[in-house]
């Protein structure tokens, strides 16, 4: 009896699970083969459904994107974006943790203004922060000049095109970070630093020896997480440095061979090289962050 | 209090202020030049000095911009509708039912959700021309299910899964149906973490802007992101910065106040997404 209830049980949860599955086979899994398939091919956007196989032309022809300096240039921005956001993230969102940790009043006000970046999308980000960023117009040179840091008026977005995209991120993404570390924060067991209060230990090196040990589990998979972000970046880029060639990162120059130069089997051989990075991360992501299955 | 601790107190109180100041005051600027018309515009100021709404008036004539808001509604909705009916179907069967392959099930679905949108640009493109979407809101709302229904159903899982056993047992034992069960014992308490889950559906898909970019042509098809990313001037030398700021305090409004209303449900929904998983 019991045996007969829990097998029908199974059999619904297929069927409950079905929709679902099938969705993703359709918006996921089939156009994921689809663009692996491309890669191999030298599809033009004019005529999809014309594609003769290459085999590895796409990657290492004489054209291919391993002979590429533009697609190795578009890598090393995307590394190098990443490597930079993900470490001032991290650690500006540690600092905004430990001050939302502490209890004063007001903190929920200062928590949903920190919130504000997290929620402005990053399309109106992008505009507002090259309005900010504006040659000669920009709130950002008037300031700088006004403070003496600068003496003439910067280019941000076209000779500083990098920092002026790490700026933006890192302000745009650090909320995030900080919540992560927060809630990590709040976690953690009152007696620790009850313990070091009473030792007198300096507030500096409680947060050396006690905290960040502690959170580190924590912390690692919220800069994981963040850098699987960071890997794919492709909006603020677009709208903030148009124009520049040179700080194209990896899905930039995807989409770039795929829909200006309509060559589809570039592109998406571009586009499978960058999945492979990200799902390498995943699964460190998910080594990492020892995710629990439901089955104990 | 010490003269130690005072200075303390206020160099806490410094960082605080200097933390809201970075977080709000681009937002504070793009109010501030919205309201400014002609060569105000150009000026930098601080304060405002006058209310002017013109900006916000000529954005709304000179582009669809009221489409394209429309537009964006539209998708944002029904990929909310669907991520959820999809997400709480799929969440019962994998929280409550013991079957075989189920963490690899959830693991693969959690997998889907880190795929770069770029990956498969291609194959999607190809598949919304086959399906005839090209051009359409709902090639947006199917493409979208890619990022909203893994994130939901992981959520939704894990909140499902901390309900207590004995609450479906009794309508177990009453020959009740699963769709009942859902549907008259769960779902009652799901609304929490639907409306969690749902809101962080709603603002991803309002602020996509990849699939949005390439799966339309035409203006009056374009979402809110896409027709401020693509509003232009007479050249690119004279972008229209008073209506673009006037389009991005518009389209940023409803987000902060929603962010403020429903703070701690987004926090937690963030947090429930990443960490805790």
């Amino acid at each position: 009896m019991a045996d007969k209830l829990s097998r029908s049980r199974v059999r619904s949860a297929w069927v409950f699970l079905a929709p679902t599955l099938i969705v993703l086979a359709l918006v996921a899994a089939w156009p994921l083969l689809r663009t692996i398939w491309y890669g191999f091919t030298d599809t033009s956007l004019l005529e999809m459904e014309k594609s003769k196989w290459v085999g590895l032309d796409n990657y290492t022809g004489k054209g291919g994107l391993l002979h590429n300096k533009e697609w190795w240039q578009a890598v090393r921005n995307t590394l190098w974006f990443t490597l930079l956001t993900v470490s001032i993230e991290t650690v500006l969102g540690t600092i905004i943790a430990l001050v939302l940790h502490r209890s004063f009043p007001g903190r929920g006000l200062v928590r949903a203004a920190v919130l504000i970046p997290w929620a402005i999308p990053t399309i109106v980000s992008a505009r507002m922060w090259s309005w900010m960023l504006n040659d000669q117009f920009g709130i950002i040179n008037h300031m700088l000049l006004g403070l003496g840091i600068i003496d003439t008026p910067k280019a941000w977005t076209a000779d500083l095109a990098m920092t002026s995209i790490v700026l933006v991120d890192v302000w745009k993404t650090t909320p995030f970070m900080s919540l992560l570390i927060l809630a990590a924060l709040q976690m953690l067991p009152k007696e620790c630093y009850e313990a070091a209060q009473i030792d007198g230990v300096h507030p500096v090196k409680v947060f050396f020896r006690v905290t960040l040990p502690l959170i580190r589990p924590a912390l690692m998979v919220a800069v994981i997480f963040r850098a699987l972000d960071a890997v794919r970046v492709f909006d603020l880029v677009y709208v903030l440095t148009t124009g520049t060639k040179d700080m194209a990162t990896m899905s930039i120059y995807a989409r770039q061979q795929l829909i200006d130069f309509n060559d589809v089997g570039y592109g998406s051989a571009a586009s499978t090289l960058l999945f492979f990075i990200v799902a390498l991360l995943t699964i460190l992501y998910i080594f990492v962050g020892r995710v629990k299955l439901g089955d104990k | 209090m010490t003269a130690g601790t005072a200075i303390k107190k206020g160099l806490f109180f410094l960082l605080v202020v200097a933390i809201v100041l970075y977080a709000v005051f681009p937002f504070y600027y793009a109010i501030l030049s919205s309201l400014k018309t002609g060569s105000e515009l150009f000026r930098v100021d601080y304060f405002p000095l006058a209310w002017n709404f013109d900006n916000y008036v000529s954005v709304f004539k000179q582009n669809p911009f009221a489409t394209n808001i429309l537009n964006s509604v539209l998708v944002a909705f029904f990929t909310v509708v669907l991520s959820l009916f999809l997400g709480v179907t799929a969440a019962y069967a994998l929280a409550r039912v013991r079957f075989r392959g189920r963490g690899l099930l959830l693991l693969t679905i959690l997998g889907v959700s880190m795929f770069p949108q770029v990956a498969v640009l291609s194959g999607m493109f190809q598949l919304i021309r086959t399906l005839g979407l090209h051009n359409s809101l709902p090639a947006l709302v199917l493409s979208y299910m890619i990022f909203t229904l893994p994130f939901t159903v992981w959520v939704l899982t894990t909140f499902m899964r901390d309900l207590p056993k004995e609450l479906e047992e009794a309508a177990i034992l009453d020959g009740a149906s699963p769709w009942k069960i859902l549907t008259r014992v769960f779902l009652p308490l799901m609304w929490p973490a639907m409306v969690t889950t749902g809101l962080l559906a709603f603002i991803a898909a309002w602020n996509e802007f990849l699939f949005a970019l390439t799966f339309t042509l035409t203006n009056d098809k374009r979402t809110v992101p896409v027709g401020i990313a693509l509003m232009s001037g007479a050249s690119s030398h004279e972008l229209p910065w008073g209506n673009i700021m006037a389009a991005s305090v518009v389209v940023t409004l409803p987000l902060v106040a929603l962010v403020l209303v429903f703070q701690r449900r987004i926090v937690s929904g963030l947090t429930a997404g990443a960490v805790k998983g």
